[in-house]
Order: structure tokens, then sequence, then C-alpha cells
């Protein structure tokens, strides 16, 4: 199939067998590519023995760990093709990882997370009120995950505010004034997990305020690592807002920068849901072998959006288990998942103190 | 100089609990293999035997072995020079590597053994074996006969952010740091009075050479097997002396039907002892990714799970030592002979262990080939045993000082 063609389809409307067949195709046209046009890519597969003739389950197809993005420029495109390079933040002790974006690889990006959120809110664009600071999407050309993602969602606006000043403080009368002037459509609220905590809801608690922002929806994401000194759940979280703003609808997702588009997002079940461009393995550590539903294991995230470098089949460093597929109560198609936290950094015994960090 | 009390606030004295030692700076050296340090030791050995918990923990049972009088007489045998002058430098200050959990107490017994007062910065993470040894020494310092030691050593806990670090080094006469590099050049930073010194066990290298020919007609590979185990997979491939490369010698053949034998036979064990954590096994595939891009024509050889890594070299390049894991991962190269591999030795190389060589084709191999780095040669199960040579330098000379006399 042509892999520069997106599938036309409704982003939770395939079930198992037909969603296997489009992803057999799309990742494995998806492997050859990278696999001719990223030099690197092709001596790792060549190592690990990918043959570009094979028709492969799109389970067997290698995939790459995230780290090595930090690592190593990945491109399958001429350079003077990019168009844009997102940045991951970055965690402690880790090289950033590179992604390079050309036009159609972006614009593929943004139409699916389109595609994916007007299945959630609607396709009516909506007030949005951004719950972080404008600081952090300066430079349009070098962009760090947050702000692809503030960027991304951002899309859904008609309008939008960013509720936090440059000093992470929450500006609470223009917040207040700009709920009053929208007061009879749907707004839309976009933050990161920790921020959406500490600058918003905290903020609101400390100032008594209490919005009306009952017909609301919050989308947020980013992961609960910065959350764990907060040691409050999924459940918790959505409960304070409730009781602070009002908000019934909050939508979790998770997704990363070397998969921008293709979003996870959280169902009125507390589930993560893959769409039909995307989907999870849960895989063994042992000999990363597929774990059954319901058992822990490291996340392999596939996407058929990454063109532009060799993305779309990545092993994770992320926990998680598979919940089911196809029979979610809220009737999406697909499997959904939960993410349970990151693997243990290895308590790792021998006299070097510098261990597996050799790529830099 | 004395350690006045408030400077050591923040340091944690684990052993003597009470510090009492005034004048450190001052303290002199005893002659190396002094009978009363003999006898300090061995008594040491005596108490860690008797302890129940040791039976748990094969590093604590070796090291009071290495304590044991009679390992000492022979090493003092082979140590001691005959009509020589020998005092111990004076205070050695140790700062011994976080990982590993009885490096220290070697470490400790090296400065006793040469004739020193010691202190000893002991890892801060907790380990049961720590603990073990730490009471048999808090034991022993109640027996009179002994007590000069608890005078003359000290075992120290302390934060990145105390001054300890600093103070002991402007006292000391030797500093053995233990590494990794990083460590090093942090503790480098502090300054040591003019007439001392550093001994530094930096980040290396090792590899293993098994003489494939010879390897077929051993009768015991599960033993080899085994002893390969203790050499990497017991401390998670990760000390210095754990090979990262494996190179075979031997006709064509004998290397392919030994390589199938050894590996086998070594999945044997690490399947029933080893417990691979989820890091190690994502660390292993981007560390070969990364091999992959860098080393032509590298291969995977099938494994049927991630805990034996084996990567097939085409060619031999100086950089190898870059391209390493933990946690069992091998890069393998078919060798045509010794001079070969030693044609991308560095100084980082250290310990090349070994199996179905004779002992005189080593010794040409260093006095003909005379390779740059490599410590050790060692037989295949034993390259984590402790040793007074270690990393090239003779502990016993390098903490004593010889007394010209004329």
């Amino acid at each position: 199939m042509n892999i520069t063609e997106l599938p036309d389809i409704q982003p939770y409307s395939l079930r198992k067998a037909e969603k296997e067949k489009l992803l057999d195709s799309t990742l494995t046209s998806l492997s050859r590519h990278h696999y001719a046009h990223c030099a690197p890519y092709r001596k790792m597969m060549d190592g690990i023995g990918f043959d570009p003739q094979k028709d492969y389950h799109y389970s067997d197809l290698m995939f790459l760990p995230v780290k090595l993005f930090g690592g190593m420029e990945l491109c399958s495109v001429p350079k003077e093709e990019i168009i844009r390079t997102l940045m991951s933040s970055g965690t402690s002790g880790q090289a950033r990882s590179l992604i390079f974006l050309d036009r159609e690889t972006a614009s593929n990006q943004t139409k699916i997370l389109t595609r994916i959120m007007s299945s959630f809110i609607g396709t009516k664009r909506a007030p949005i009120i951004i719950l972080d600071s404008d600081s952090i999407i300066k430079d349009r050309k070098l962009l760090s995950a947050n702000a692809a993602a503030i960027s991304g969602f951002s899309l859904f606006g008609s309008t939008r505010m960013f509720a936090l000043n440059e000093q992470m403080e929450l500006n609470t009368d223009l917040l207040v004034s700009f709920i009053e002037q929208h007061a009879n459509e749907q707004i839309l609220l976009f933050g990161f997990t920790f921020k959406v905590y500490r600058h918003f809801y905290k903020e609101l608690i400390k100032a008594g305020i209490k919005p009306d922002l009952s017909g609301a929806v919050l989308i947020h994401g980013g992961g609960w690592k910065k959350m764990e000194n907060e040691s409050v759940s999924s459940e918790e979280f959505n409960e304070k807002l409730n009781d602070v703003c009002g908000i019934r609808r909050v939508h979790n997702y998770y997704g990363m920068v070397e998969q921008t588009g293709s979003i996870f997002m959280e169902c009125e079940y507390g589930h993560l849901h893959t769409s039909v461009y995307s989907d999870i393995i849960v895989r063994r550590t042992h000999d990363f072998s597929q774990a059954d539903t319901g058992e822990v294991g490291i996340i392999q995230v596939l996407s058929i959006l990454p063109k532009s470098y060799p993305g779309h089949a990545l092993l994770t460093e992320d926990k998680g288990i598979l919940l089911g597929e196809d029979d979610c109560p809220c009737n999406r198609y697909g499997k959904y998942f939960r993410v349970t936290g990151r693997i243990e950094h290895a308590e790792i015994r021998g006299c070097s103190d510098t261990y597996g960090g050799n790529i830099n | 100089m004395i350690l006045m009390a408030e400077t050591l606030t923040d340091i944690e004295f684990l052993f003597p609990k009470e510090p009492g030692m005034d004048d450190l700076g001052q303290i002199p050296g005893e002659e190396p293999f002094s009978e009363s340090a003999i006898a300090y030791l061995d008594a040491l050995a005596k108490i860690l035997n008797k302890d129940p918990r040791t039976k748990n923990y094969p590093d604590v049972i070796t090291f009071s072995f290495f304590c044991r009088k009679g390992n000492l007489l022979q090493l003092k045998k082979k140590y001691l020079h005959e009509n020589c002058l020998r005092l111990g430098r004076g205070l050695v200050f140790h700062i011994a590597p976080s990982n590993m959990p009885v490096t220290f107490a070697y470490s400790l017994v090296f400065g006793i053994i040469s004739g020193n007062a010691n202190i000893v910065k002991v890892p801060s993470k907790k380990y049961a074996q720590a603990d073990i040894i730490i009471n048999a020494i808090s034991g022993l310092s109640k027996e009179r006969r002994h007590k000069i030691f608890s005078k003359r050593n000290a075992l120290v806990s302390y934060n990145a952010d105390s001054n300890a670090t600093s103070l002991f080094s402007s006292i000391c006469d030797v500093r053995v740091i233990w590494g990794g590099n990083a460590t090093i050049d942090e503790i480098r930073q502090y300054k040591l009075p003019p007439h001392s010194f550093d001994v530094t066990f930096a980040d290396r290298y090792s590899l293993c050479v098994i003489n494939a020919d010879k390897f077929n007609s051993e009768r015991s590979p599960e033993q080899l097997a085994a002893g390969f185990y203790n050499d990497t997979y017991l401390f998670d491939q990760n000390a210095c002396s754990s090979p990262h490369l494996i190179a075979w010698l031997g006709v064509d053949e004998n290397v392919e039907i030994a390589q199938r034998k050894f590996w086998n036979t070594v999945y044997d064990i690490v399947k029933s002892k080893y417990i691979l954590q989820p890091q190690s096994a994502v660390d292993k595939l981007t560390t070969f990714y990364y091999q992959a891009v860098h080393l032509h024509g590298i291969k995977k050889t099938f494994t049927p799970d991630n805990l034996i890594w084996r990567i097939e070299l085409k060619d031999l390049s100086k950089d190898i030592d870059l391209y390493r894991s933990y946690g069992g991962y091998f890069s393998e190269y078919k060798a045509t002979s010794l001079k070969e591999l030693s044609s991308v030795f560095s100084k980082k190389f250290q310990t090349l262990s070994y199996f179905g060589f004779e002992k005189e084709e080593l010794i040409q191999f260093i006095t003909k080939l005379k390779p740059v780095g490599i410590d050790r040669i060692i037989p295949i199960g034993q390259t984590a045993n402790f040793s007074l040579t270690h990393d090239g330098f003779n502990l016993i000379d390098t903490l004593s000082r010889e007394i010209e006399l004329l």
C-alpha cells in the first residue's frame, strides 16, 4: 500500500482482524521505507536480521528502544526537507531525543491528532485554555515535546488563552473573565498532568476560587512521574478537579514525542485506547515475547505516522498492562491498556560506575 | 593534625563508634605482615566464620578465607623481600566503590597488612555483607590484644556534600580511589599533602580467550561454565574484570562446536540462577543497535531469549571497548592468534581470562608482544578473586616505604 496516504478510517472503527491487516502492510512498508532511506537504521536491521523482502506480521517487526533517538540522529528524508525538529524533554542523565519532521509527516500528525480528538470532543472548534505559560512555545523550528503538544492541541481552539504567566503563576482574573466570556460554549482545557495539578488545582484551592467548568473538557498528559510525590491516583485526580471547578469530562492521554499525533486517549472508563493508526504490544523482559492480557510488561508502541524518521515501532521504558481488545464498555474498538509506571532503574553490581551509558 | 569533633559532625563513624583518632596524620607505619596484624586478621576470619549469616554470602566467605593466617603467611612469603627494611607509609585513605559490597573490606585489609592506619569510606548503599564485616570488626575491638587496630582504623560513611573527603585527603599519606573514572576525577580535586600520592583503579575493559581445540576435549565444561558465570553474571557483568569480548582461537570447525557447547552450558546456569532486569534487557537491545551502526557487519547470533546476547564481530576494532553492555552481552570474535587480539588492546584493558593456554605461551605473549594494557592474565572462573597485586600495583610495595640502609 502507499504509505503516503493515510487510511480514511474512523479512529476506533476496526476490529482486530481488519486492523491487523492494515497494520501488517503499513508498518512493514514503513520498515522497508526506513531500511531504504535511513543508513543507520539499515545497519541496525542488517545486524538484527530484518529481511526487507519478507512480509512480516507487524508484531514481529523489529522495534527500536526510544533511548536510541537520544544517542544518534535518525532521519529518513534529505536534511533539506526537514521543516521542524522535535526535542524530548530528556529525563535526568539521558541525552535529549531529536525527532525530524518533513512536511508530510508533520501534516499527517496533525490530521491524525485531529481525527482522534474529534471523536472525543466533536469537530467544532472551542475556546481553549492552555494550563501553561506561553513562554514555552517560542522557537518554531526546534520544538520541545511540551511545546509541540501545546501547539497540536491548540488547533482545536477557536480562541486560545494561556492561564499561567512566565513564573508559572495562575492568572485567576484572566481565567475567570475568559470563562464568563465563553459561558455558552464548550470550553476545552489542555495541560500537562503535574502542572494541571500543581499550578491549576492547587492554586484554585489556595485562592478559594471555584470557576464553573461543568461543561468543559480537560485533556491532560505527559505522564505521572512528576506526580509521584503528590501520591494522587488518576481517580482522585479527576475527583479533586471535579470538586474545585465542577468539570466532569477529564481525559488523560499517553503519548510521546517520538510518536506525536497518534496518541492513546483515555475513555470514559479510564482505559487508554489504541486507535486504528496505532497499537501497543506489552512485552516480557525475558525474551520480548508478547505478554498475556493482564500481565505487566514493557510497552512497545506502534504508529503508522513516522515516515521522516524510523519511529514507527518503538520499545518504551514504560511498564503497562493490556486490559483487552475490541470489548471496552465505551464501545471503541482496538486494544485498551493501562500504564503502570517506568521500568525500574536497574540496581547493578560491579565496580564500574558507568554502565549502559555509552550512548551519548 | 587532629580531627576536631566539630569538623566531623556530618560523618557517620561505622567503626569505631566513638572517633578517638587523635593525631591521625602522625601515625607511624608498622612493618608489613607484622605478627600482630596477621593475628588480628586471623581473629577477624574466625568471627566471620562463626556468624551464621556468612554462609549466605560467597563473597564474605571468600573474604574471610583471604584473612586466614595460612593464606596471609603464604602471601608474606611471596611479597616480603629479604634483607629489605619496609614500614607502612602511615595513613591510607580508601574510597571504596559504591556498587561492590566487600571491596571496602579488602581495601582495609591491604592497608593493614602493608602496615598502615586506615580511613575507609564505605559505600553509602546498605549491603548485608558490609554489615556482617563491620559487625565482626566491632566485636574484635573488645579484645584487648587487638585494641591497637581500633585506634588505627576507621570505617566511615558520609554524603557527597560533606567536607570529609577534603579533610581526609589533607592528612593521608596515600589515597586509594576505586573507580569509576568520574569518581577519580572528582576526588582528585581535593589536595593531598606534598609527599602523598593516589593509587587509582580506573574503569577497565576485560576479555576472555578460549582455545576451542582444547575446549572440545575438556571433560568438565560445566565447571568451566560455572566459573564463567562467576566472572560475569555474578556481578551483572559489570565488574572491571568481567569479560565483554570473547575471543575464540582454533580450527574453524572446532570453534563452531566449542561455541555451541560453551554457550549452551552457560545458558543452563544463567537460566537457573540469574534474574534479568527489564532495564538490562532494554539496554542490551539499545547497545546492540548502537554497535550495529558503528561497527561494520556485526550480527546478532540467535539465542532463545534475552539472558545471553551474543554479537558476532566481523572485524576487531580499536574502539571495541565502547560497545559494551551489562547483564550478559558478549561480543565474539574468531581470532587467528593472541597477536591479532593484542593489536586492539589499550591501557583500558585489564583482565585477560583464558582457557586452554600453557603458562609459557602466556609469558611469551607478554614478553614478546609487549601488549598495551592487560594487568591480569587469569584462568576463567578466578577473575573476581582479590590479590595483593591489583591493576599492576604491588599493593604491599606501593603502600609501604623502603628504608635505605647502607
